[in-house]
C-alpha cells in the first residue's frame, strides 16, 4: 500500500491493521514504534481534522509496550494484539475520560471499563484515545459535538458523517489503522461511505452494550471500523461474542467472519444471490453516487453474483419510525443526567431547590439536538400519544423486519448505496433537521429489524470527487457475508483502480 | 396546613355507604442479590455501601434480571392461587426523582408475572373472607432521601437532603388486590386480616423478611364509599405510610369516616394519596399534585421478555411449602383443638410459635399454654406482637422441660421466663444466675414441716388422727416458709409421713 499519510512513521501509518500486525508479530517492528507513529500523525493532523477529544499517549505507550512484552515472551494476545485504534467517546474506560461529546460528561471518567474495551484490552489492543462524536450519538455530520465538529480528511470544509465521524476521520487520516463506532441509525456506516472506509453494524446482540453509554437501547450497536475489510473483520472478532452484562447480547458462537473475509478476497461470489431494493434510489440521490452504486453492482455481477431487484415496500415509512422510537428511548435513557450523583451539575448555590438544580443542569448540559429528541420522545410517550406514535412506529418496525424476512427468502444479501450523497459542507444542514436526518435513510432498516450491515467503499462520485459507500445488509446473525461479499468487492475495485481509495485522499497539511 | 377533618360515626357511616377497598401491598424479596445487578441486598448496612454502576444507574451500565428474584415472584404467584404469564416483560415507569438513580423504575406495567389468583383470609371469628388477587408484579425498590433540617425528616422546608442508594435497586414484588366488596362493618378488620395473612404466607415461604417496621413489608390501602345499595364506585384515596398491621385497620377505618362525612356534608373526595399518621390514627394530605403523573410507561428495551416454561412453574408448584392455612387445618387436627382454641391461638399470633415449641420438644397443651396465657400478657403489657417478645420456642420449651424434670415448679418457671425476658440469658442461665431452684432436700423441708406441724399443734392431730385433707395447712406454711422454692407435691408426701399417714 502506498501511503499519503506522513507527519509520523508513514511507512507505519500507511500499513493496514492486518499488515501492522504481521510486522509486530515477525519482530519487524514494535507495538511501542508503532504506536509512537501513530500519535505523532495525531499530533501533526489532528489539530486540522479534530478527530480527537482524548489522546491518552502515556496510556498508549504503556499498553503498547505491555503488547510487546507479551509477544516476546511468546503470546501475543490476539490476531490484533499491539496494533493502535481509536475510540468512540460513547463507550466507557476507566483511565480515560467518557464524555459522549456532550457538556453534560465533561471531564467524567467512567469507573468501569465497557465490555468491547475490556475486549479490546485482553486481545492487546492499543487504545490511543477517544474520537469526536455527535452529543450522545445523536447526529449525522458530528457537528453536534459540544466540543466543535471533525474534518472530513478528503475536504476540511466538509463533514466525516456522524455520529461516529471522529472514528471515520481518523481512519481516513491514518491517524490510527482501526476504530470502534456505534451505530443506532447509521452512525457506523454513514461515516464510513463519506470518508472512504469501512465500517460495520453487527448483528443487534452480536457485541455488547454494556458500558455503550445509552442513545436508543433497542437499535444501539458497536461495531468494527478500518481501512479494509480484514482489518473490520479481525476487529469484529475481538470484541463480538455472548457478554452476560448485556441481557440483550446473542448467545450463540460468532460468526466467522475474518474466515469469510480471506474466502471473500479469493474474488469469486458465484452461487451468491444479490437483491438490490428497489426503493433506495432515484430522486434524492446524487447523481455520483447512483453511479458508482450501479457500477458497484456490475463489479458483484462480474464475480460471478446472481443479481435481482427486491421491493421492501415498508422501508419508506422507516425513517418516520425510527425517529419516534429512537427519541422515545433516548427520552428515558437520558433522564439519568440530573446532576445528582455524577457529570454537570449548574446552580447549586444553596438557594435552589433539586428541581431546579436539575432544570437549569439540563438546560446547559444539552445541546439543541439533544433537547429536540428528547422533547419529541417525550411527547411521543405521552398519555392519549403513545398509541398513535410509539406504538404505531413499532408496528412499522415489525413490518420492516418482515420485508427483510420476506427478501432474505430470495437473496443472500440486500445491496443499496450507504447513504443518499456524498460528504456534505459543514454547517450545510445544521438548520435543517430533516435534510440531515435524510441522510441515514438507507442505513436506518438494518437497525429496526437488527440484521448486520456494512458500509465498504465503491468509489468517487464523478461530479465532487468525494467517496460513496456500498451497503450490504445481511440477515441476522449472516454477518460473515458481508465480509465474504464486502472484501470480494473490495479486492475487485482495488484491482480494478490499481489501488485502494485512501491511496486518493489529499495530503492534509501537517502542523509543525 | 388543613384543619381536622369531620369524621363521621362508625356506625352511621355504615348505614350510608359501603366501603370498596383495594390494596397495595410491596414486598422486599430476601435474595442474596438486587433485582438487576450483583450488589448484596442486606438491611442495615452503611450508606452507599452496597451499590454499583448499575444500581447507581451509571451510564452504559445495563439490568440484567436476578432468577432468583423471577422464581420468588412465581412461587408467591402460585401460592396466592395465580396463574403465570406465559411472557411477560418489564418496562420503564418514567417520573424523576433523585433516589431513583435513572429516573425510571423498572417495572412492570401491563404485562404482569402472575395474575387473577385469591387469598382466603381468616377474620377474628374464625370466617373467611376471599379476597380477590388482581395481580402481582416485579419491580425495584428506589433508594432512600433523608431530609436534613426540616420537620420529621420529610422534604417540606429541608435545608438539604442526604441520598442511600442501598435499597436502590433491591427487588419488589407489588400484590394489588381486586376492589374488596362486601365486607361491610368488617371492612377495616378484612384489610388488617389479609395483610397479616398475606405477611404469614409469605415468612412461611421464606422469600422475603415481611418487617413492616424496616419496609420489607409496605401497604398502600385505597379506600372509596359507594352509596348504599348504589353499586358505583366512589373516588378513592390512597393512604400511605401505614406501618403496621394494627395501622391497616386504623387507616381504612379513618379514612371511611372521613369519606363519609365530606360526602354526606355534599363535598367531594379528591383523589389523592395521603399519609397515615400513627399518634393520631388519622390521614393527612399529601402534597396536592399539580397534573395527572403521566409515567410514559414503555417496554423495557434493555431486558428481553420472561418466558417461564411451564415445566419450571411446576416444579416450582412441588417447593411451596405447608401455607398457613394448610398447617392450621392439620395443627387442630394433630392438636385436637376446637374452633375457638385453634382461633384464640391464631388470633393470639401464636401458632407458629406454639408449633415451634412442640417442634423443640415442649407438649401441644403446655406450649399453648405458654404463649396464649402468659407470654400474651407479657406482650400485651408491652405493647409488642407476641413474636417480638425476646424469647424464642426453643427456650420456651426449655422451662417446660425444666419443670417436667421437677427442677421448677410453674410458679418458678414464670420467673424463669422473666428472666429470659429481661435478657439475663438461657433458662439454664437464669436458674444459675438467680439461684432459682426447687427446694428438694428433705433434711431442709422436713426442719420447715416440723416447725409448722409444731406451730399449730391442733392441726397436727387432726392430721394423725386421719383426717389427711387437714395437711393443706401445713404444707401452706412450708411453702411460704420456702418462698414457694419447695415442690409442694414433696413437701404433702413429707407431711403425711411425719403424722404416721402414709
Ligand atoms: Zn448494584
Amino acid at each position: 500500500m502506498t501511503s499519503t499519510a506522513s507527519g509520523g512513521d508513514a511507512e507505519l501509518t500507511g500499513l493496514s491493521a492486518s499488515e501492522l500486525a504481521a510486522k509486530i508479530s515477525a519482530g519487524e517492528t514494535s507495538s511501542e514504534e508503532v504506536t509512537r507513529a501513530h500519535l505523532d500523525r495525531i499530533a501533526a493532523v489532528d489539530p486540522e481534522v479534530h478527530a480527537f477529544l482524548h489522546v491518552d499517549a502515556d496510556g498508549a505507550v504503556e499498553a503498547a509496550r505491555g503488547a510487546d512484552e507479551a509477544r516476546s515472551a511468546g503470546g501475543a494476545a490476539s490476531p490484533l494484539a499491539g496494533v493502535p485504534l481509536a475510540l468512540k467517546d460513547v463507550l466507557t474506560t476507566s483511565d480515560m475520560p467518557t464524555t459522549c461529546g456532550s457538556k453534560m460528561l465533561e471531564d467524567w471518567t467512567s469507573p468501569y471499563d465497557s465490555t468491547v474495551v475490556q475486549r479490546l484490552r485482553a486481545a492487546g489492543v492499543v487504545v490511543l484515545g477517544k474520537t469526536n462524536m455527535d452529543e450522545f450519538a445523536m447526529g449525522s455530520s458530528t457537528e453536534n459535538s459540544a466540543y466543535g465538529p471533525t474534518r472530513n480528511p478528503w475536504d476540511t470544509d466538509r463533514v466525516p458523517g456522524g455520529s461516529g465521524g471522529g472514528s471515520s476521520a481518523a481512519l481516513a487520516a491514518f491517524e490510527a489503522p482501526l476504530a470502534i463506532g456505534t451505530d443506532t441509525g447509521g452512525s457506523i456506516r454513514q461515516p464510513a461511505a463519506v470518508t472512504g472506509t469501512v465500517g460495520v453494524k453487527p448483528t443487534y446482540g452480536g457485541v455488547s452494550r454494556h458500558g455503550l453509554v445509552a442513545f436508543s437501547s433497542s437499535l444501539d450497536q458497536a461495531g468494527p471500523c478500518g481501512r479494509t475489510v480484514l482489518d473490520a473483520a479481525l476487529l469484529h472478532e475481538v470484541i463480538a461474542g455472548h457478554d452476560p452484562m448485556d441481557a440483550t447480547s446473542i448467545d450463540a458462537p460468532v460468526p466467522r467472519v475474518t474466515a469469510a473475509a480471506r474466502e471473500g478476497a479469493a474474488g469469486d461470489l458465484r452461487g451468491v444471490r444479490v437483491g438490490v431494493v428497489r426503493e433506495f434510489g432515484g430522486q434524492g440521490y446524487q447523481e455520483g453516487v447512483q453511479q458508482s452504486f450501479r457500477a458497484a453492482v456490475d463489479q458483484l455481477t462480474e464475480l460471478g453474483a446472481e443479481v435481482v431487484e427486491v421491493s421492501c415496500p415498508h422501508f419508506e415509512h422507516a425513517l418516520s419510525a425510527y425517529y419516534l422510537i429512537a427519541p422515545s428511548e433516548c427520552s428515558s435513557n437520558l433522564a439519568r443526567f440530573d446532576a445528582m450523583r455524577y457529570g454537570l451539575r449548574v446552580g447549586d448555590d444553596g438557594s435552589r431547590s433539586t428541581e431546579e438544580v436539575m432544570s437549569l443542569t439540563r438546560e446547559a448540559g444539552f445541546g439543541p439536538e439533544v433537547k429536540r429528541r428528547i422533547m419529541l420522545g417525550t411527547y411521543a410517550l405521552s398519555a392519549g400519544y403513545y398509541e398513535a406514535y410509539y406504538g404505531q412506529a413499532q408496528k412499522v418496525r415489525t413490518l420492516v423486519t418482515r420485508d427483510f424476512a420476506a427478501a432474505f427468502e430470495q437473496v443472500d444479501v440486500l445491496v443499496s448505496p450507504t447513504t443518499p450523497t456524498t460528504a456534505f459542507r459543514i454547517g450545510e444542514r445544521v438548520e435543517d433537521p430533516m435534510a440531515m436526518y435524510l441522510a441515514d435513510l438507507c442505513t436506518i432498516p438494518s437497525n429496526l429489524a437488527g440484521n448486520a450491515s456494512m458500509s465498504v467503499p465503491s468509489g468517487l462520485s464523478a461530479e465532487d470527487g468525494l467517496p460513496v459507500g456500498l451497503q450490504i445488509m445481511a440477515p441476522p446473525m449472516a454477518d460473515d457475508r458481508l465480509y465474504r461479499i464486502g472484501a470480494a468487492y473490495e479486492t475487485a475495485r482495488d484491482a480494478a483502480t490499481g489501488g485502494t481509495l485512501l491511496d486518493r485522499v489529499p495530503r492534509l497539511e501537517v502542523a509543525s | 396546613m388543613t384543619a381536622v377533618a369531620e369524621i363521621m360515626d362508625y356506625d352511621e357511616v355504615l348505614e350510608r355507604f359501603d366501603p370498596v377497598l383495594g390494596l397495595e401491598v410491596h414486598v422486599e424479596l430476601s435474595t442474596d442479590t438486587k433485582m438487576f445487578c450483583g450488589c448484596p441486598n442486606f438491611f442495615g448496612s452503611d450508606p452507599n455501601t452496597q451499590v454499583c454502576p448499575v444500581c447507581l444507574g451509571m451510564p452504559g451500565a445495563l439490568p440484567v434480571v436476578n432468577g432468583k428474584a423471577v422464581e420468588s415472584a412465581i412461587r408467591i404467584g402460585l401460592a396466592l392461587n395465580c396463574e403465570v404469564a406465559e411472557q411477560c416483560r418489564f418496562a420503564r415507569k418514567n417520573y424523576f426523582y433523585p433516589d431513583m438513580p435513572k429516573n425510571f423504575q423498572t417495572s412492570q406495567y401491563d404485562e404482569p408475572i402472575v395474575f387473577e389468583g385469591h387469598l382466603d383470609v381468616v377474620l377474628d371469628d374464625g370466617e373467611t373472607f376471599r379476597v380477590g388477587i388482581e395481580r402481582a408484579h416485579m419491580e425495584e425498590d428506589t433508594g432512600k432521601s433523608l431530609h436534613v433540617g426540616g420537620a420529621d425528616g420529610r422534604i417540606h422546608g429541608a435545608e438539604h437532603s442526604l441520598l442511600d442508594y442501598n435499597r436502590a435497586g433491591v427487588p419488589l414484588i407489588e400484590i394489588v388486590t381486586k376492589p374488596i366488596t362486601g365486607a361491610g362493618h368488617r371492612a377495616p378488620e378484612v384489610a388488617r386480616a389479609y395483610v397479616t395473612a398475606l405477611r404469614d404466607l409469605l415468612r412461611s415461604m421464606h422469600v422475603s423478611d415481611v418487617r413492616m417496621d424496616q419496609g420489607s413489608l409496605r401497604c398502600d390501602a385505597n379506600v372509596s364509599l359507594s352509596p348504599k345499595g348504589s353499586g358505583e364506585f366512589g373516588t378513592r384515596t390512597e393512604t400511605k405510610n401505614v406501618n403496621s398491621l394494627r395501622s391497616v385497620e386504623r387507616a381504612v377505618r379513618y379514612e371511611m369516616r372521613r369519606h363519609a362525612a365530606v360526602l354526606a356534608s355534599g363535598g367531594e373526595i379528591v383523589q389523592e394519596t395521603r399519609h397515615f399518621d400513627e399518634s393520631t390514627a388519622s390521614t393527612s394530605s399529601g402534597r396536592p399534585k399539580e397534573t395527572a403523573e403521566d409515567y410514559r410507561y414503555f417496554p423495557e428495551p434493555d431486558l428481553v421478555p420472561i418466558a417461564p416454561s411451564q415445566e419450571w412453574v411446576e416444579q416450582l408448584r412441588t417447593t411451596l411449602p405447608e401455607l398457613p392455612w394448610q398447617r392450621r387445618r392439620r395443627v387442630q387436627q394433630d392438636w385436637q383443638l376446637s374452633d375457638e382454641e385453634l382461633r384464640d391461638l391464631v388470633n393470639a399470633g401464636a401458632l407458629d410459635l406454639v408449633a415451634a415449641t412442640v417442634d423443640a420438644g415442649a407438649s401441644p397443651a403446655e406450649a399453648r399454654s405458654w404463649w396464649v396465657a402468659y407470654l400474651s400478657q407479657q406482650a400485651n403489657e408491652r405493647g409488642v406482637d407476641l413474636a417480638s417478645l425476646p424469647i424464642t420456642p426453643e427456650q420456651v420449651a426449655r422451662v417446660v422441660e425444666l419443670v417436667g424434670e421437677g427442677t421448677l415448679t410453674h410458679k418458678l418457671a414464670r420467673q424463669v421466663v422473666d428472666g429470659v425476658l429481661a435478657g439475663k440469658g438461657d433458662p439454664d442461665e437464669v436458674v444459675a444466675a438467680e439461684g432459682i431452684e426447687v427446694v428438694s432436700d428433705d433434711s431442709a423441708l422436713q426442719s420447715a414441716i416440723d416447725e409448722a406441724l409444731a406451730a399449730q399443734p391442733d392441726v397436727a392431730d387432726k392430721i394423725r388422727g386421719g383426717k389427711v385433707q387437714a395437711a393443706g395447712a401445713i404444707v401452706g406454711a412450708v411453702m411460704k416458709a420456702t418462698q414457694g422454692q419447695a415442690d409442694a407435691k414433696r413437701v404433702r408426701e413429707l407431711v403425711l409421713a411425719s403424722c404416721g399417714q402414709e
